[in-house]
């Protein structure tokens, strides 16, 4: 029989190999479900992760969508180090692109001469708006001891009604026919293009940028020590004289700044407008790429590609094979599921215990299995 | 007040749901496990028993797909936490994620039927009281059972031996281990029949409370019935006195626009979810209490033998 045996250490070989394998096996499950849907598995898995890299549209499309859930998942990397559970990103994505959107929406005749200059104080009202939806829930926690998995998650919820109220009510475009949208946000606000023609845009800069500082923050900064030794032992970080109030504002703030900067860039980006379609699932799928990425920098850079390639993959899934869009789903909830199951390889090794005929081999085996 | 009773029973019935998943929660957080996949169970065993009821007419026979399918993603959970020992939080996130899409792929075909004429329930004699009648006897037969339900889990927690040792396994696993307890196949049982349960309240919204299956349509129910844990301090009779609250709470929305009260409704529908806060916030203001009622082990892992 199979039995898990501790590890004296935990594996760093088994850290990186965990992914693969995890990734391995979604595929694996995924080849299994186009042949079930009656489609060609090999073309089905072509079309989800070759097609996209062919030409630089694709590229570009994939930088789009890797943008936002990069920059969401290195603020959740620094949460989940420090032991704070916020799944509550996709709230505060939305109220980065509220915040955002509502600057961008000031421009006009008057602000012509700041150019493109104007991306800024929008950029930095996203960051400030994510940050006063986490700073809630830190708020709530801090003060009230209530538990920041449900605030987060629930604050995801009134955000997205809030948004559905503003571009419905006050905010609504006066000359758009009734449809529950903003303005369309002056070309002096939107974000400038990489190249010509295509949607890439200056957002990828700053996702890479973000990566580096976030690396120097956790990997060699004192407070971003203090905050992994909070996560990993909260008596020593006690002990240090670490404060875990200190840690939760910090891992909190950061992570709502991060989501609320994804939500301005995309309002100003990709989008143009807010829309009842701003929440678009990012805040959700980071969690994935946050984990996927090992809660390491530069792991997200790489996760987060891989997770914007799903997106895509699904999409031309849905355009070329007539599949549903919604297998994209499927695929990232798979791939944390057995990613987590894989982690078990870096704590565990798998042995195979031959099993014993003799009658005391059986008397062992049976006192082991009742101690399992 | 002209309305009321329907509010009481529309609130009941809404309540029902909550009920359910959050009596399922409790078996869960009473035997150490905390499962933050309730919303992605309830949404794919929703998807199911919908599916069921679509080429059965039968929502007795949905009820019980809702709960095999409920159980089936809970063992998966249960396996990875209990055996596999990954983290609980994350573990049981991954599982609302994947129910969430995968509930959606299997859905599609669904999204467009409907269920035939539901029966009206009546109970003979007491459904003809005024005011009490509409409000309280006129209901679908799973609101009186899951009153059943809670008050047969009250009874299992605290009147029987394996009550007891359920709760022993959440307290303190490595003194019910050293009794000779297979804690985590007994953590295994609370899950799946956990599980279960969270599978019966996803089918019972989709087929008898809104009836039909949009994607997402458990819109945040699971979530809430997890705070409802939380908010009863572990208790079940109090899971279902707060399952009622938050129906009454969902349902004020229409019964405020109804009376033609001028709020945008995207600020009614946030009720419920801020609700939830509020009481969080109310509940756990008090930390020592919180601590005193909280199965001691929630949450942590635990390995025999090491």
């Amino acid at each position: 029989m199979l039995k898990l045996e501790a590890r004296p250490e935990p594996s760093s070989r088994m850290a990186i190999a965990s992914p693969l394998i995890a990734l391995a096996i979604t595929l694996l499950i995924g080849v299994m479900l186009f042949w079930i849907l009656g489609k060609d598995p090999l073309k089905g898995l072509q079309i989800f992760l070759v097609e996209p890299l062919k030409n630089l549209y694709g590229l570009a499309e994939l930088s789009v969508k890797a943008t936002p859930l990069i920059l969401i998942a290195l603020g959740l990397s620094v949460c989940y180090r420090s032991n704070v559970w916020n799944i509550g990103a996709e709230g505060q994505y939305i109220f980065g692109a509220l915040g955002g959107g509502w600057v961008a929406m000031q421009a006009g005749p008057g602000t012509e001469w700041m150019g493109h200059a104007f991306v800024i104080p929008v950029l930095l009202a996203g960051m400030l708006a994510g940050m006063f939806w986490a700073g809630v829930v830190a708020l709530l926690r801090d003060r009230f001891n209530a538990n920041e998995i449900l605030v987060s998650l629930m604050l995801v919820y009134v955000a997205d009604l809030l948004l559905g109220w503003l571009v419905n009510g006050p905010w609504q475009d006066p000359s758009g026919h009734n449809f529950p949208q903003t303005i369309t946000f002056l070309a002096q606000t939107k974000l400038p293009r990489l190249i010509p023609g295509l949607r890439a845009h200056v957002g990828l800069l700053v996702a890479l940028v973000a990566v580096v500082c976030f690396w120097i923050f956790l990997f060699r900064t004192y407070r971003g020590f203090a905050l992994q030794v909070g996560g990993l032992a909260p008596a020593a970080a006690r002990y240090a004289g670490f404060s875990a109030q200190g840690a939760l504002w910090v891992a909190l703030l950061i992570s709502g700044g991060m989501a609320g900067l994804a939500g301005a860039l995309e309002a100003v980006g990709p989008l143009g407008q807010l829309t009842p379609y701003v929440p678009s699932g990012y805040g959700f799928a980071a969690i994935i790429v946050a984990y996927v990425g090992r809660l390491n920098p530069i792991g997200i850079l790489f996760s987060g590609f891989l997770m914007s390639l799903f997106y895509i993959g699904g999409e031309l899934a849905q355009s070329r094979l007539g599949l549903p869009k919604a297998l994209t789903g499927v695929f990232q909830g798979l791939l944390l599921f057995t990613l987590l199951a894989c982690d078990t390889l870096i704590y565990y090794r798998v042995r195979w215990h031959q099993s014993a005929t003799t009658s005391a081999g059986s008397a062992t085996l049976a006192a082991a299995s009742k101690e399992a | 007040m002209e309305g009321l009773e329907l509010l009481i029973a529309a609130s009941l019935n809404a309540g029902t749901a909550l009920a359910i998943a959050g009596i399922g929660l409790l078996i869960n957080e009473r035997a150490g496990i905390m499962n933050l996949g309730a919303e992605g169970m309830m949404l794919v065993a929703a998807v199911a028993g919908f599916a069921t009821a679509v080429h059965t007419g039968n929502p007795w026979l949905a009820f019980v797909v809702g709960m095999l399918v409920g159980a089936a993603l809970a063992a998966c959970f249960g396996v990875l936490v209990i055996w596999l020992n990954t983290n609980q939080v994350a573990t049981g996130l991954a599982l609302s994620l994947f129910g969430g899409g995968f509930s959606a792929f299997i859905g599609i075909p669904y999204v467009q039927e409907k269920l035939g004429e539901q029966p009206q329930f009546h109970i003979p004699l007491l459904g003809d009281i005024p005011f009490l009648g509409p409000a309280l006897f006129r209901q679908h037969p799973m609101v009186y059972i899951a009153m059943l339900l809670v008050a047969v889990l009250a009874w299992f927690l605290y009147r029987t031996r394996a009550g007891l040792v359920l709760r022993a396994v959440g307290e303190s696993p490595e003194s019910a281990h050293a009794l000779g307890y297979p804690v985590r196949r007994i953590r295994l049982l609370a899950v799946v029949a956990g599980g279960a349960m969270c599978g019966l309240a996803g089918s019972y919204i989709s087929v008898i409370y809104t009836p039909l299956w949009i994607e997402g349509m458990i819109a945040g129910k699971g979530w809430i019935a997890l705070a409802l844990t939380t908010f009863a301090t572990w208790r079940p009779a109090r899971v279902l006195l707060g399952a009622y609250l938050f129906g009454g709470v969902t349902m004020l929305q229409f019964y405020l626009q109804g009376r033609g009260v001028h709020v945008p409704s995207q600020f009614l529908s946030m009720l419920p979810y801020l609700s939830t806060v509020v009481v969080l916030v109310l509940i756990s203001r008090n930390a020592a209490w919180i601590r005193a009622n909280m199965p001691a082990s929630l949450g942590k892992p635990f390995f025999p033998g090491s």
